[in-house]
């Protein structure tokens, strides 16, 4: 048998209750979503969607913050509902996760430092303070920061998109197989965030890291990721390497999310007008038996109500959940 | 004869650290029917730039100097009577995230007539009339109006604050990050809207967005802004095609695109602290190509043959 993938999602599925206390109603936050990423070879992996969509949700029960209603995550084959202790710790050591806030983050009363400090002590990183300091110039240095520029500072004395970068430095210096990067770049402004974005391929093409990348800027998941979930209402519509999924998208949602992307060209512009109108409303959603694209979308038919569309390969590494093609 | 006229704008902030010069020395025109985009990123002064135009920053900020022409008379002149004959009525602004500032207890259609009543003599059912064509001329079914603001998406939201703001008919709508925060589709329907009223209704646009690919989509001319100042305006088409402004270029190589796979680049370093700004041209300490000059003088913002305004000694007229 081959080798296990390094992350793999089985039919993972979280249900919120909704509502008051005696409220019946749940969400189904994270729908049956399966995917994987291989052990091979470092992959960027984007999971795309709306507000709404269950992708932060995903990369919560990915980095064992909650625990999922049903379905399991495998990382390199084990379960991560039946880790250790220890077998615990180790997966945090692997796997590294960067947030969305670079605000939020940051204790304002100690230094920068302590992010390091801190993680080089829970993981036992170095033996020495010459290691440490060794190390830590390292992480620094891959990420495109200094030390003087940094060390020694309190996060309100830099910018959110140097403070993002620590994050980045402190994932590389525990030396993870895998980073979880929620929305990273989302808070940061455009001049800056492309230097970021080429950090996490840096870590990718140059040390070997996979990264699972949370976004609902589709541009950026084109720019950066091999491959690409679209996400809707908890549900994975569309799977499969990114630029086959951008360039050909098969759903009828994917088609629309996609030709709603403004360019940074105005010599191609949107031709025609789309109307939204109430059905952009976004429903706490009972279980829906059908396809949840169903009231938006504009090629529904009476099966895509009742029945869930099942999952068709439309090419190689393209799948798509729609009747359509089943 | 321009419907908008702003001339050397000068909007500080007194802190006790000194004077933070959020807008400094900012002029532009707007044309009638026109939508003119001012883009840049977060500080840079975009948002108090807008608030500016209207009277409306509050301490620590204040308009140092400048003239804020519209249609010939100067706000920053009028006395309050004066301003309210303009303010809203013919000049009307949509905050940044204004649609979360909906009154949550009223329903759509009486906060629209709340607004027109607030400016005009009018009866309610007279001004009851007008709720449904404003709302059609956002997209919004006239249904809308007796809806309260929690059954509406944010899009839905976005696009009744935009029929506000055009409830008195305005020559000129200050529209403040409107698609920030918003998922993409709505955001198409949102920035529709906004060039659907410039067609139908004649009325100026001043979009006022970091996003880039938003102001591609719908501004005619665009401003891009930076620490403070103007560094290039042009036709869109032109900016997009080829920037003359070492940041607008830096900016342009910045932003990855849906179409196309091609590497993109940071600028190197950060913007300056406008407590105390670099010397000469602000954006030098990050410029490629600066010379000695950047870091002594500053370039004016002055027109170039092709057509456009430059503020850099090293674009040649």
């Amino acid at each position: 048998m081959s080798e296990p993938a390094l992350l793999e999602l089985k039919d993972l599925v979280k249900v919120y209750p909704v509502g008051g206390i005696f409220s019946r109603k749940r969400l189904r936050a994270v729908d049956n979503v399966s995917f994987t990423m291989p052990s091979d070879r470092a992959t960027i992996a984007t999971l795309a969607g709306e507000s709404g969509s269950g992708k932060s949700t995903i990369a919560r029960i990915v980095l064992g913050l909650i625990k999922p209603t049903s379905g399991e995550v495998r990382y390199k084959g084990r379960n991560l509902a039946e880790l250790s202790r220890k077998g615990r710790l180790a997966y945090n050591k692997e796997v590294g996760a960067v947030f969305q806030d670079p605000y939020g983050t940051y204790n304002p009363f100690y230094k920068v430092d302590r992010i390091f400090s801190k993680a080089i002590k829970k993981f036992k990183l170095a033996s020495s303070d010459a290691d440490r300091d060794k190390l830590i110039l390292h992480a620094l240095s891959n990420v495109g920061l200094t030390p003087e520029e940094v060390l020694g500072r309190y996060p309100h004395q830099l910018s959110g998109g140097q403070r993002q970068r620590i994050m980045l430095a402190r994932a590389l210096l525990i030396g993870p197989s895998m980073i979880v990067a929620d929305e990273p770049v989302s808070m940061i402004d455009a001049s800056l965030r492309a230097g970021i974005l080429n950090v996490v391929r840096d870590l990718r093409d140059k040390h070997g890291m996979s990264c699972l990348f949370i976004t609902h800027d589709l541009s950026v998941a084109r720019y950066l990721s091999d491959s690409i979930v679209i996400l809707y209402r908890g549900r994975a519509l569309e799977r499969g390497s990114t630029d086959l999924v951008i360039e050909k998208p098969a759903h009828p949602y994917s088609q629309l999310l996609i030709g709603s992307v403004p360019l940074p060209d105005p010599k191609k512009r949107w031709k025609e007008r789309i109307e939204l109108d109430a059905k952009d409303l976004l429903e706490v959603a009972g279980p829906v038996a059908g396809c949840v694209f169903y009231e938006r979308c504009p090629q529904a038919g009476e099966k895509c109500l009742k029945e869930m569309p099942p999952s068709v390969e439309v090419e190689h590494d393209h799948v798509v959940s729609c009747h359509q093609y089943s | 004869m321009p419907l908008l006229e702003v001339k050397g704008l000068k909007a500080y902030y007194r802190t006790r650290a000194g004077e933070v010069k959020a807008v400094d020395g900012v002029s532009f025109s707007v044309e009638p029917k026109e939508i003119f985009g001012i883009a840049g990123e977060s500080g840079c002064g975009k948002s108090t730039l807008g608030m500016a135009l209207l009277r409306l920053v509050d301490p620590p900020c204040y308009v140092e100097a400048g003239d804020v022409l519209f249609d010939g008379v100067d706000l920053l002149e009028l006395d309050a009577e004066g301003l309210r004959t303009i303010r809203w009525k013919r000049f009307s602004y949509i905050p940044q995230s204004s649609m979360n500032a909906l009154n949550p207890v009223a329903r759509i259609g009486s906060q629209i007539v709340d607004a027109i009543a607030a400016h005009e003599h009018l009866s309610e059912k007279e001004a009851n009339k007008r709720v449904a064509p404003l709302l059609k001329g956002v997209g919004l079914a006239a249904e809308c109006a007796d809806m309260y603001p929690h059954e509406l998406s944010g899009g839905m939201k976005q696009r009744a604050i935009i029929a506000m703001a055009m409830a008195l008919g305005p020559q000129l709508i200050l529209a403040d990050e409107p698609t920030t925060a918003l998922d993409v589709n709505v955001q198409r329907v949102v920035l529709q809207a906004l060039a659907y009223l410039r067609e139908a209704m004649g009325v100026s646009v001043i979009l006022v967005t970091h996003d880039m690919a938003a102001q591609a989509e719908i501004a005619d001319r665009l401003a891009i802004m930076y620490a403070g100042k103007i560094v290039e305006v042009g036709a869109v088409d032109d900016v997009f095609a080829d920037p003359l402004h070492p940041y607008t270029q830096g900016l342009m190589s910045a932003i990855p695109s849906l179409a196309e796979k091609r590497q993109i680049k940071s600028i190197p370093g950060y913007p300056p602290n406008l407590l105390d700004p670099p010397p000469g041209c602000r954006f030098h300490p990050r410029c490629p190509v600066a010379v000695g000059r950047c870091r002594e003088e500053q370039p004016e913002l002055r027109s170039e043959a092709r057509g456009r305004l430059v503020a850099c000694h090293l674009v040649v007229e």
